[in-house]
């Protein structure tokens, strides 16, 4: 064999071997996701990081609810079907007492990923027993999403403060005017914990109410949440559209850009969508203040938190781990930003991302969001004290069975299928039911 | 004549198939059984505990069973209405000789082959919204209040989906039927002066008789466990107002988590529907041997 024979195996050998070990090297990871506009940027820019690490990802894109089940049930058998879970400010710390989740404490040590910009409201939202279980996307609080240009119509002063329901009431019925097709309020009726309650559960949360007294005891009965549920039920009957017991986030979120409503408490994170003037008929007319108050001013806005979690059954706990890192990394919202503009940045999450002054020009209203975000306290969302955490749900995991059902019969109610009283005395002998299955109530 | 030789190796051989069927049928029904005695629900894991009769209780307790057990009566007793009386009509009319009669029953039957959450999803989007539905926009352009129908008829709004998907196949089968009856016996009647109505009531009902069976079994059996249309469309409500025994055990199953209840709810759900059958087969049965 000559020596050019010789160093021609080696270097083909020597190909062939790294070659091997690249391949080697390479896995697929499985993310489930929601269908929401942030996950699907991030689908977009996703080839990234794969082309980055020579990883691939298969994506599951799910409807919210079918995510929330096929991942609960994975999760809950060990099934191990996904490396990667799009999970909410609900799930997280649940799961995580559970230890069905991967602890990310290890991003803390990371200099590059500076954990400490991501706000604490959030951090603390997505960690149990002092662990941190998943990183944030974005995180929300809802808002009154107004539209100027009615309001100056119809001679309606906007509220400078924090305004009550009843003057919301008042200004929903002055603003109202369905023969033309614009409507005075546009809230969620679609049933559902995270749909029409989450609403429901911030009305009533200012109308005094509670879900479960110190013992565990639901509430459902209570003066307060009949005063809450009426006042629901009397203010889209009086100014709502037709059909709001079928309208969700998303139905709403399409009639409010298509113009048909004047007002709207929903998430601060559609206000980048609505005030997108490549997908709103409304960018430039709409305006924003705090979701309205009543007996008190606790718990009136929500909070929610998009965040990724590594399941403790998935196999490749590494790279996923660099798949979260880039996913929510500094980086990444800046690459959002350059890419898809910065009004389309998620927001809430990032100190730096928020005061970047790229995004306060392409998205002024961000500060007001930010503010309302941090003013947030899930850990004291009621005007009575209460054992639970969670300001539009309880954080439990019976909380999803009884949200549910609550949802429907507040749907029914909206309806007119049902009057107010019997919707909630259902609620409570449901409540109870569930209540004393899971041992709470002996 | 088998020897018995040949019967016990005929027996040997058809032994795996058996095996596999029952083996198909009867792991899944155990399991069910099985989960269905235990404490078992996917958020609270750990011990299964035996608990007996417990989860029975529960399912038969809940507050929404008595509704369910009405909404299924009712949806499968309004389907079968509609598409039988409908599909008798439009039976007798494409079986009247008329222009391009092969498009015209492509057409009717068309709706069977649309998958079920799309039909819902396009009769709840495109039709049925009173805000930009096609129905809402005509009745606000005629000056009227659109109808809500998922919120103020959930029910009549879901029997008619579910009816639009299934009276093509009513239709297709009531036509063939149809077509098999004797025509000069019709002529006969005609000449001997018996009116179209009287035709009708005594020679082509009675010809459709063991058709109209074969209609009601199979649709029952299918009707018995309608998900999809309601999934899409009301999730079960407003309320309770659409939500029949199988979408009852979803939520048990699935929005509850509680596999011990979901479990007991479709051995519930099997023995019922077995109920059914068993009368339906006693019917059609005699209405064969007639």
């Amino acid at each position: 064999m000559s020596i050019k024979t010789k160093l021609l195996t080696t270097a083909v050998g020597f190909g062939l071997s790294a070659g091997i070990a690249a391949s080697a090297m390479a896995e697929e990871i499985t993310i489930a996701t929601v269908n929401n506009a942030d996950m699907i940027t991030m689908q977009e820019l996703a080839p990234a990081w794969e082309e980055a690490t020579g990883n691939t990802i298969n994506w599951v894109v799910l409807e919210e609810n079918v995510l929330r089940q096929r991942t609960t049930t994975d999760i809950a058998t060990g099934g191990g079907s996904f490396d990667i879970m799009f999970i909410g400010a609900y799930e997280t710390p649940i799961w995580g007492a559970k230890d069905w989740l991967t602890p990310l404490n290890d991003f803390a040590d990371d200099a590059d990923y500076d954990l400490e910009d991501v706000f604490p409201l959030v951090r603390n939202g997505l960690s149990a027993n002092g662990n941190l279980y998943a990183l944030p996307l974005y995180s929300e609080t809802s808002f009154t999403f107004y539209r100027t240009d009615l309001f100056e119509a119809a001679g309606v002063e906007v509220p400078t403060a924090q305004p009550t329901y009843e003057e919301f009431a008042e200004m929903a019925a002055k603003l109202h005017d369905p023969d033309n097709g614009v409507y005075g309020t546009c809230q969620r009726g679609k049933a559902g914990w995270g749909e029409n309650m989450a609403f429901v559960g911030t009305v009533a949360n200012a109308f005094g109410a509670d879900w479960f007294d110190m013992d565990w005891n639901p509430q459902l009965d209570s003066p307060e949440w009949n005063a809450a549920v009426t006042y629901y039920v009397d203010l889209m009957n009086n100014s709502g559209p037709p059909g709001a017991s079928a309208n969700g986030h998303n139905e709403n979120r399409a009639l409010f850009k298509d113009g048909k409503c004047a007002t709207w408490v929903d998430a601060t994170s559609a206000a980048g969508d609505v005030r997108n003037p490549e997908t709103s008929s409304v960018a430039d007319k709409t305006d924003f203040f705090q979701a309205p108050k009543q007996v008190t001013d606790k718990g009136t806005g929500w909070f929610w938190s998009w965040a990724l979690a590594i399941p403790a059954s998935s196999k490749k706990v590494d790279e996923a781990k660099s798949f979260l890192k880039w996913a929510t990394s500094k980086e990444y919202f800046e690459m959002v930003g350059e890419s898809k503009g910065w009004v389309a940045v998620p927001s809430g999450t990032r100190k730096s991302v928020e005061e970047d002054a790229r995004r306060l020009e392409a998205a002024p209203f961000a500060n007001t969001i930010v503010e309302a975000i941090l003013s947030v306290n899930p850990a004291d969302p009621t005007r009575d004290p209460v054992p639970y955490t969670g300001v539009q749900f309880v954080a439990i995991p019976e909380f999803q069975g009884i949200g549910n059902y609550v949802g429907q019969q507040v749907a029914a109610a909206l309806a007119g299928q049902s009057t107010v009283e019997e919707a909630l005395a259902n609620s409570q002998k449901f409540a109870v039911r569930e209540m004393t299955k899971a041992g709470y109530i002996k | 004549m088998a020897t018995k030789a040949s019967r016990s190796s005929a027996r040997l051989m058809i032994a795996p198939a058996v095996i596999l069927l029952l083996g198909w049928m009867i792991i899944p029904l155990g399991m069910t059984l099985y989960f269905s005695f235990l404490r078992y629900n996917l958020l609270q894991p750990g011990l299964a505990p035996f608990v007996g009769w417990e989860n029975y209780y529960w399912f038969f307790t809940d507050p929404s069973f008595t509704a369910a057990m009405w909404n299924t009566l009712v949806l499968v007793g309004g389907v079968l209405t509609i598409t039988t009386i409908g599909g008798i009509c439009f039976a007798l009319l494409l079986d009247r000789p008329m222009f391009g009669q092969g498009i015209i029953r492509i057409m009717v039957i068309a709706p069977f082959f649309v998958m079920p959450t799309v039909s819902g999803l396009v009769w709840k989007n495109m039709f049925m919204n009173p805000v930009n539905g096609i129905f809402g926009q005509i009745a606000t352009g005629l000056g009227f209040q659109p109808i809500d129908f998922f919120g103020q008829i959930p029910m009549a709004s879901i029997i008619f989906i579910v009816s639009w998907m299934w009276l093509p196949f009513a239709t297709l089968i009531l036509l063939t039927a149809l077509q098999s009856l004797d025509q000069e016996q019709l002529e006969a009647a005609e000449m001997d002066g018996a009116s179209w109505a009287n035709r009708f009531w005594f020679i082509m009902l009675p010809h459709l008789a063991r058709a109209i069976t074969v209609v009601i079994l199979i649709q029952t059996i299918f009707l018995l466990s309608i998900f999809a249309e309601i999934l899409v469309t009301t999730n079960g409500g407003p309320g309770v107002a659409t939500t029949n025994l199988t979408y009852l055990i979803y939520v048990s199953s699935l929005l509850q988590f509680d596999v011990g209840i979901g479990s007991a709810g479709g051995v519930v759900a099997i023995i019922l529907a077995n109920i059914v059958a068993f009368f339906l087969m006693r019917m059609i049965g005699k209405n064969l041997d007639a």
